[in-house]
């Protein structure tokens, strides 16, 4: 590999990890509070995309305002799944939980498609985020610089929020025991909601930064990145805002490099992410950065 | 003792089962009755992938079927009725639908877009002994061994040399670069045949400088066409779908990437215009081209569709769904009856018919003999580039 | 003890005679779409029974079934297929010479496809079941997804996308359903000896259950491996139905099929997997009409391609959330309940097991 190609993987692996770290973080998030895997999560990054599709093409309104409409849609949603699916079986069976949130997932992906069409549509790039690069002989695009900024922006912003508010304090009772937490006077509910907000809120910048980055949309372009995404937060330490962003970089670096070093592997690049996920729940459950987890009886 | 019960309630299951199917079918068969009174109209099955991955496709071809149904309403004086069903891009869907399209009585089976739905409905219709006519299925098994499957369009094996040829006689291009979705049998097949042919065609076996490959769904392409950059061939060969090609393809530019790029005839699609129309140097092959009408036919086809549907592309996958059914028609006409044997025989004979595609005959697979079309991309549209005629 | 027994045995036996002539009036007078969705229906309810074994009865989220399925599928159909098909289909690269030559009868290969897909059920189980919950059902989605990733890059044994087609065909009903009735047997039988009261233990309650003495490991690898090998069955019995198979048939999310039905019958409950296997083969296959174009009222109402889908999961989120007990929750079958209801006196005992 020349050095040129090798700056060259750098940049892909950064454009691509740093999406992963960015949809990681409200995967993160969800999980650490309610320990469900949130498979709705993944159809919300398509929700977002929708949204603001809709909302440049047909209603003709300026990016900036429709990206914030569309996070502003996927939040109420994402507050209202939890509503109707999540929060009935709070007490029932993990199982039951679980295949709730596949019953949710299930469902949007195919009223995405009666609803949306089957087919894939062209997500517009505002000229003024997305253009193209090059330095020497390596390019990549604007988005390579703006989505790490915004991830780390955002995974600022969550930590304050974790570490320095009074809900934030209260999510962090929550996670680590429900029922204790209500005898506290934390108001569990409230901070279920707070975090389904945040989580949605960040899936939909997640949903439309990976729609800006590659850019056609349709009903089931969320299962593969909410699957690496959920990976990525596991291999950080789930429940970890800065282990899931760094979980993503490694993702990313890793799958890119995979290619990179034996193209001739390239077909076995999904394989990648499973393999190390199985690897890391069995070698460290706890991610990277994760505590250990002691099973309660 | 155990188990007893068990076999009681499987038994009982089967029975309600049998039942259920049992009046499902007799609905269905009384339905039909009342429609048609038995042989007042004529019944051309559609099997076409209407969601799933291959969903655009399907509609493509749906769209021509219905206009050419439109157009040419009747066949032996009866009217001609469409029964289009779902296959869901899934196989056995796909074997499902052909099932029920038998049991409706069809006459005869258009579809579909996507071989391996092909190879999963042939059995069905060979075992049931109806005719089926696919539209845009190129891998060369799906006729192999199945006397009842024709297609109006040419095969994989044609068509990878023929973009082989063309890269090197007319791009005079020396190395070549593949990238294949591993997942679609459309792509590694495709790309086997051009890498065979290229090779012979320069003379040179290390004439393929890179083989990479993703999978279908795959966004990101970077990786591996950083790795294609570096080996510097002089064109790119990468057949796939629309979906992930038209990412692809854009990308490569991006990366500075500035070769030729070669595809197949699954490119022709709204959505991979949408993403490649402003780029340049892209060629890929075809059934179709409206600049170069081979028939009367195709400038029938062309102003008709346009009326219909006066906001979409023209394109090969309706035109060779026009073709499917016109050729229905003239070969239920030729057998002067409806019986499966008499319109499969007289689907073998096709000689010289004229379609909006050109002008088909059907070799002794069941495989159409015709001319490849190569569009390149240029200002938004897809361009005439050339056409190539069968050996 | 029971004074219905002699009614029972005979209602029984009835019963089985019953069905076998179902099968064979049903094998000469359905119409051939009529059977291909029967023994559809058949497969499903194999699939349905194991998956159920695994989350219902041990209490494992298992989410690679179709991981399994492909195993069995593939084993199955390289066994049968003639030496000419595999000549004519492995046209990229030539499959490997020991496979090359094998042709096999159906029903031990099917049976071989089960063996093979059990063996990777205890690759897969012995690394994957010492997780739990959620990270057992998406370690063992992951296993799925390796194993079919696995399956269209090994082109010289699988043929890669291009699947294999010319698999020999099967379409009586006998087979299918013959299978099927084993199978039930066969788990009935599982379930109601002490593996499966240790499997039921672990599912209430693992801690205790290890308190008891009961070797949690080794059972939950176990059942694991059994849910694999009869999810292999269902998959050699998928690829002679269809006779053309293909890497793509057996993603992750045609797991959430076969979870729909043990969620529908009720996790836990053989009879409630039968029963809803059934229904959903058939159902899906009903529920067309609301895809196509209807008169409805006057009114021309387009048919909308998918609709079938939607209606799908929106069950499957009722049934979890307001009838979490399924169709028949942890319950079976049983003749007590059918006299019960005719009112046939009985001596004492009513059974739910």
């Amino acid at each position: 590999m020349t050095l040129e190609t090798f700056l060259q993987n750098i940049a892909n692996g950064i454009s691509l990890g740093s999406l992963y770290a960015l949809i990681a973080i409200g995967y993160t998030m969800v999980y650490g509070i309610i320990r469900l895997i949130n498979f709705a999560h993944a159809d919300l990054l398509m929700v977002a995309s929708y949204a603001a599709f809709y909302g440049i093409l047909v209603f003709a309104l300026p990016w900036w305002v429709s990206f914030l409409l569309a996070i502003v849609i996927t939040t109420i949603l994402g507050i209202s799944i939890e509503k109707i699916a999540y929060r009935p079986l709070r007490d029932a069976p993990r199982i039951s939980a679980l295949i709730s949130a596949i019953g949710v997932s299930f469902l949007l992906e195919n009223l995405g498609i009666v609803l949306l069409g089957a087919r894939p549509k062209p997500f517009p790039r505002p000229e003024e985020v997305v253009w193209n690069i090059h330095l020497g002989g390596i390019s990549f695009l604007s988005l390579a610089i703006i989505i790490p900024v915004i991830t780390l922006v955002l995974l600022i912003a969550v930590n304050l929020i974790v570490n320095k508010t009074n809900v934030g304090i209260a999510m962090r009772a929550v996670s680590r025991d429900f029922e204790t937490a209500s005898l506290m006077a934390v108001d569990v509910n409230k901070v279920v909601v707070t975090t389904f907000a945040v989580g949605s809120g960040l899936a939909a910048v997640g949903g439309i930064m990976w729609s800006l980055q590659y850019p056609q949309i349709d009903p089931l372009m969320g299962v593969f990145p909410g699957l690496k995404c959920f990976i990525a937060a596991v291999m950080g330490g789930i429940g970890s805002v800065p282990g899931a962003m760094i979980g993503g970089f490694i993702l990313g670096m890793g799958e890119v490099m995979l290619v990179g070093l034996m193209p001739e592997l390239s077909g076995y690049r999904d394989a990648f992410a499973f393999v190390v996920l199985i690897l890391i729940l069995l070698f460290k459950p706890g991610g990277i950065l994760g505590e250990h987890v002691v099973e309660k009886v | 003792m155990f188990g007893k019960k068990f076999l009681t309630l499987v038994a009982m299951v089967m029975l309600v089962a049998v039942a259920l199917v049992g009046c499902g079918g007799g609905e269905e068969a009384k339905s039909n009755n009342a429609a048609n009174n038995e042989s007042d109209v004529i019944k051309i099955g559609v099997y076409e992938p209407l969601t799933g991955i291959n969903a655009a496709g399907g509609e493509m071809t749906v769209e021509g079927i219905k206009l050419a149904n439109k157009l040419y309403p009747d066949v032996l004086g009866k009217k001609v009725e469409l029964v289009i069903v779902d296959n869901k891009s899934e196989k056995q869907e796909a074997a499902n639908a052909v099932e029920r399209l038998v049991n409706e009585n069809v006459d005869v089976i258009i579809g579909s877009y996507g071989s391996s739905l092909s190879m999963a409905g042939g059995p069905v219709a060979k075992d049931a002994g109806v005719p089926v006519i696919g539209c845009s299925p190129t891998n060369p098994l799906v006729t192999k061994d199945n006397e009842y499957y024709f297609r109006v369009c040419f095969i994989d094996p044609f068509q990878g040399t023929v973009m082989a040829k063309y890269a090197v006689e007319t791009l005079g291009a020396k190395t070549a670069a593949i990238v294949q979705d591993v997942q679609q049998d459309y792509s590694v097949g495709l790309s086997k045949y051009f890498v065979d042919a290229f090779k012979e065609l320069t003379g040179d076996e290390n004439a393929i400088v890179a083989q990479v490959n993703y999978n279908t769904g795959d966004k990101d392409f970077s990786a591996q066409l950083t790795e294609v950059k570096a080996k510097n061939p002089d064109v790119i060969f990468a057949p796939g779908n629309f979906l992930e090609c038209g990412i692809l393809v854009e990308k490569a530019r991006e990366l500075g990437i500035d070769v030729p790029i070669l595809g197949g005839d699954t490119w022709e699609a709204e959505e991979f215009l949408n993403r490649v129309g402003g780029l340049k140097d892209i060629y890929f092959s075809t059934h179709f081209t409206a600049e170069e009408p081979v028939t009367e036919l195709s400038s029938t086809f062309l102003t008709k569709f346009a009326e219909e549907y006066p906001d979409k592309q023209v394109n090969a996958f309706a035109a060779l769904g026009f073709d499917s059914y016109l050729l229905a028609l003239d070969a239920i006409n030729r057998a002067g009856s409806t019986d499966h044997d008499a319109i499969r025989d007289a689907l073998a004979e096709t000689e010289n018919f004229q379609g909006a595609t050109g002008f088909i005959t059907l070799d002794e697979n069941g495989d159409a003999n015709k001319t490849a079309i190569i569009k390149k991309v240029a200002d938004g549209k897809f361009v005439y580039e050339t056409k190539v005629e069968p050996k | 003890m029971d004074s219905r027994k002699g009614i029972k045995t005979a209602l029984t036996i009835v019963t089985l005679l019953l069905a076998a002539a179902v099968i064979y009036f049903g094998d000469s007078h359905l119409s051939r779409f009529q059977i291909r969705i029967l023994n559809l229906a058949a497969i499903f309810v194999i699939l349905g029974l194991s998956l159920n074994l695994v989350v219902g009865f041990t209490g494992m989220f298992s989410l690679g079934h179709s991981g399994f399925m492909c195993v069995g599928a593939y084993t199955a159909a390289i066994l049968t297929m003639s030496p000419e098909s595999k000549e004519l289909i492995y046209y990229m690269e030539p499959i490997v010479p020991v496979l090359k030559n094998i042709e096999w009868p159906v029903i031990p290969a099917t049976v071989m496809g089960g063996v093979v897909a059990a063996i990777f059920g205890v690759l897969v189980g012995f690394p994957a079941l010492r997780l739990r919950d959620d990270y057992l059902a998406i370690a063992t989605l992951g296993f799925a997804e390796i194993i079919r990733i696995i399956v269209t890059n090994t082109i010289s044994i699988t043929n890669g996308a291009l699947g294999l087609k010319n698999i020999p065909s099967e379409k009586s009903l006998w087979f299918y359903w013959g299978i099927c009735i084993l199978t039930i047997l066969i788990l009935k039988a599982l379930i109601n000896s002490s593996w499966g009261y240790a499997f039921k233990a672990i599912r209430d309650n693992e801690i205790a259950a290890e308190a008891m003495g009961v070797s949690v490991f080794k059972h939950k690898l176990l059942s694991f491996t059994i849910g694999a090998f009869f999810a292999g069955i269902a998959g050699a019995m998928m690829s002679f139905l269809i006779t053309s198979i293909d890497p793509t048939m057996f993603r992750f999310l045609f797991t959430f099929q076969i979870l729909l039905i043990v969620v529908l019958g009720g996790m836990g409950s053989l009879t409630g997997s039968v029963i809803a296997g059934v229904v959903v083969t058939i159902a899906m296959e009903w529920l067309r009409i609301v895809e196509r174009p209807m008169h409805l009222f006057g009114m021309d109402v387009p048919g909308i391609p998918g609709m079938r889908m939607v209606i799908f999961a929106l069950l499957l989120l009722i049934i979890i959330l307001f009838y979490r007990q399924g169709l028949m929750g942890t319950r079976e079958f049983n003749w007590d309940w059918v006299l019960d209801k005719l009112g046939v006196a009985k001596s004492k005992e009513r059974g739910v097991s």
